[in-house]
């Protein structure tokens, strides 16, 4: 009844918005956690919505939301795009699944993306990054550069895909140096300057020489800056103003291609919802620029690494492995599956600490 | 020159205009501020103010404005009781979160059993939950004259971190792929605030928020224990004379705006929210803080500041979607309403007098 009685109200004001649709142009809409001028995160999703535009030209109109908090108020933020006439929408934070699905079941004729979520409707597709093959490169570099053996790692929320990155993260820097230690700071934010910086500021007074982060702002590069002597990674965005030093390289999240490819098939009407999760080789995820700050041997293994991850000849999670309590995880030479890495709610032996819960 | 004199009695004329005078003149200055954006300002007012009451959309937008505004006036009615009695509970967000925590853990105890005394139950546990969290600064203040200030907004903080460890950890959704957050209430009809009248936005949070504006203005014209709590606030030293327990008003208006608080978490939790998740407070308790002055700390007062505040958050998101505007603009703009709402306040204690400057001797 009370669903009968919204899609009455839909249907009448999609009739009234009708004439507005005879130009023909695809709404595409953005909903963003955090500011555009983040210079990560929601940066990198907003080069991916202009480069939509800048491909289709007339053919496409794109609209935005930015800093739409994870609660009841994006479900909100995603009615009011539908109703506006977007016919595709990214939303691009995991917080918004719950909300994505219910706007969904309310438009079947809107076309959802939801970025890092596992669920999925007739209307609602799902994609992500595998982040976690760049963290491989990520670590191996944090290893061999330490010299006091202490990295430091900025965690956001503990969910599967963070955790992912501290495990890959750990593994390859592990590798590469076998006397390395990660401290963690859980700061339960994407973005939020003041903390991610006093984090960043908190790792390095406990002896942490190299910062990983995985939110979204460039607080923790400027406070690495400021302290002098700590190396960090671009996260999401390359952050190649603070190049070469502390930045000495990158996780880039290319969204463009994605975004095209969808936008394509709404209008070609091939769209149907599917499940990606693309890694180094498809170029979703992309390794920033090496800074002459890394030896020439580091970078070139880094390089290496990634070209191997890139061409499928070695995968970052990869047997022997073993959980943090010392069972086995993963044999000799075997290959960790998709489910447990999308679900993946422990660490690797040696990582202390515990997944918060 | 321009002289303020002090009005011996308030102006009845001026208390009334100048929230219209307000709202007038951040509508002139916000359209100045849209048009240096390059954005039409008549357009990006009218999108504020116009568009979700009366706009195309303002079908699914009304009830959105009702669903932003309840919480708000529900917090507002409990905090003005003390403020009117010099008591400043600063913590309704943390007794928010908690009320919220306590109703939903019996919710999910419940899990998946159906029965009509579910959702009453975490009601009364939502409730309980709020008094619990405001009764610690209350008793503070009254046994070591801690300043309830700091402890009920420090508080939020701790509750932060509960709600934090509840979404991680007890409450988490154990069918959830190891994901935060709680069991969505949506999916559990017993434990669900569903909306009274479809497609309204009316739940039962809404009716709370009514309900205690009625009484929070019988209390205040016509009980003995609004007149005391206002003498303690007015008159600390007449109260106490009177024989007016400062101790009983401390605890009975920290635990009956915790209680209200607490009611607010719970509505929302179990309804427009739909889960605990450590993202799950908004700020309702601090903005509560602006409604209850807004609202002149005046029952009925209040109910209207709650619904503007309500309308100028779903006025500006659709502004923000329609023209494509930055948030912070809006931020700017609902700034700018607070400002001269309590700016121009002046009017009505003062009267604006033209004096001709007189040359004086000295200086």
């Amino acid at each position: 009844m009370k669903l009968l009685k919204f899609l009455s109200g839909v249907a009448t004001a999609l009739s009234l918005a009708l004439p507005s649709l005879a130009d023909e142009k695809l709404k595409v809409g953005f909903i963003y956690v955090g500011p555009i001028g983040d210079g990560g995160w929601t940066y990198e999703h907003d080069i991916g919505r202009l480069a939509v535009e800048d491909h289709f030209g007339d053919r496409v109109e794109t609209i935005y939301k930015e800093s739409v908090d994870e609660g009841a108020d994006s479900e909100r933020s995603i009615t009011q795009m539908a109703l506006e006439g977007a016919d595709l929408i990214f939303t691009t934070s995991f917080g918004y699944m719950d909300a994505t699905l219910n706007v969904a079941k309310k438009f079947p004729n809107v076309k959802f993306e939801h970025a890092t979520g596992y669920k999925t409707a007739p209307n609602m597709s799902i994609y992500s990054a595998r982040f976690y093959e760049g963290r491989a490169v990520q670590g191996h570099i944090a290893g061999k550069m330490t010299k006091s053996n202490i990295v430091g790692y900025i965690a956001s929320y503990p969910i599967p895909e963070v955790i992912r990155g501290i495990n890959s993260a750990y593994i390859h820097a592990r590798k590469a140096n076998p006397d390395v230690e990660f401290k963690i700071i859980w700061v339960y934010t994407w973005f939020d300057p003041a903390k991610e910086a006093d984090a960043a500021t908190a790792l390095v007074n406990q002896g942490a020489d190299v910062v990983l982060q995985h939110t979204d702002s460039t607080a923790p590069q400027s406070a690495a800056e400021k302290a002098g002597g700590v190396i960090t990674f671009g996260q999401a965005s390359d952050m190649a103003q603070f190049a070469p030093l502390p930045r000495v390289s990158s996780i880039i999240d290319n969204w463009a291609p994605y975004y095209i490819a969808r936008t394509q098939a709404v209008l070609d009407g091939t769209w149907v919802s599917t499940d990606t999760w693309d890694g180094i080789g498809p170029g979703m995820v992309g390794i920033g620029d090496i800074s002459e700050a890394v030896p020439e041997d580091v970078k070139a293994e880094a390089l290496a690494l990634k070209n191997a991850i890139a061409s499928g000849e070695y995968h970052p999670f990869t047997g022997p492995l073993s959980k943090q309590d010392g069972s086995q995880w993963l044999a000799e030479g075997e290959v960790a599956d998709d489910g447990t890495l999308l679900g993946m709610n422990f660490y690797v032996e040696g990582v202390e600490g515990e997944v918060p819960n | 020159m321009l002289l303020l004199e002090r009005r011996p009695q308030p102006s009845r004329f001026w208390i009334y205009s100048t929230p219209l005078l307000a709202i007038a003149i951040t509508m002139i200055s916000g359209g100045a501020l849209f048009a240096l954006l390059g954005e039409n300002p008549v357009e990006a007012v009218l999108a504020i103010f116009w568009e979700p009451v009366f706009g195309e959309f303002s079908f699914y937008h009304r009830p959105q404005i009702l669903i932003k505004s309840g919480p708000l006036v529900l917090i507002a009615i409990g905090l003005s009781l003390g403020f009117r009695a010099g008591i400043w509970n600063i913590g309704a967000e943390g007794q928010y979160i908690i009320g919220a925590l306590t109703g939903a853990a019996v919710g999910l105890a419940f899990y998946p059993m159906s029965g009509w005394f579910i959702f009453p139950l975490m009601v009364v546990s939502g409730a309980m939950g709020g008094i619990l969290w405001a009764s610690i600064p209350a008793f503070l203040r009254t046994r070591f004259g801690a300043n309830e200030i700091l402890v009920s907004l420090m508080l939020v903080y701790v509750a932060e971190q509960i709600l934090a460890k509840m979404a991680l950890g007890p409450l988490r959704n154990p069918d959830g792929h190891g994901f935060p957050g709680s069991r969505n209430f949506q999916n559990y009809p017993s434990a669900h605030n569903a909306e009274l009248i479809a497609g309204t936005g009316i739940h039962l949070g809404i009716a709370a928020a009514l309900v205690s504006v009625m009484f929070a203005h019988v209390l205040f014209s016509k009980h003995i224990l609004g007149y005391r709590i206002r003498l303690s606030g007015e008159a600390p030293r007449a109260a106490r004379f009177a024989g007016v327990g400062t101790s009983r008003i401390v605890f009975f208006c920290l635990c009956t705006s915790g209680a209200l608080a607490g009611l607010a978490g719970l509505f929302e939790v179990s309804g427009p929210s739909g889960q605990v998740n450590i993202d799950f407070n908004t700020g309702y308790g601090f903005t509560a803080i602006i409604v209850a002055f807004l609202g002149r700390l005046h029952p009925v007062g209040i109910l209207f500041a709650g619904l503007l505040m309500g309308l100028t958050y779903i006025g500006g998101e659709t502004a923000e979607t329609r023209l494509g505007l930055p948030s912070a603009s809006i931020q700017i703009f609902q700034g700018m309403l607070l400002f001269y709402l309590l700016a121009v306040d002046v009017l009505s204690n003062y009267r604006i007098r033209v004096k001709p400057p007189k040359t004086r001797s000295s200086a």
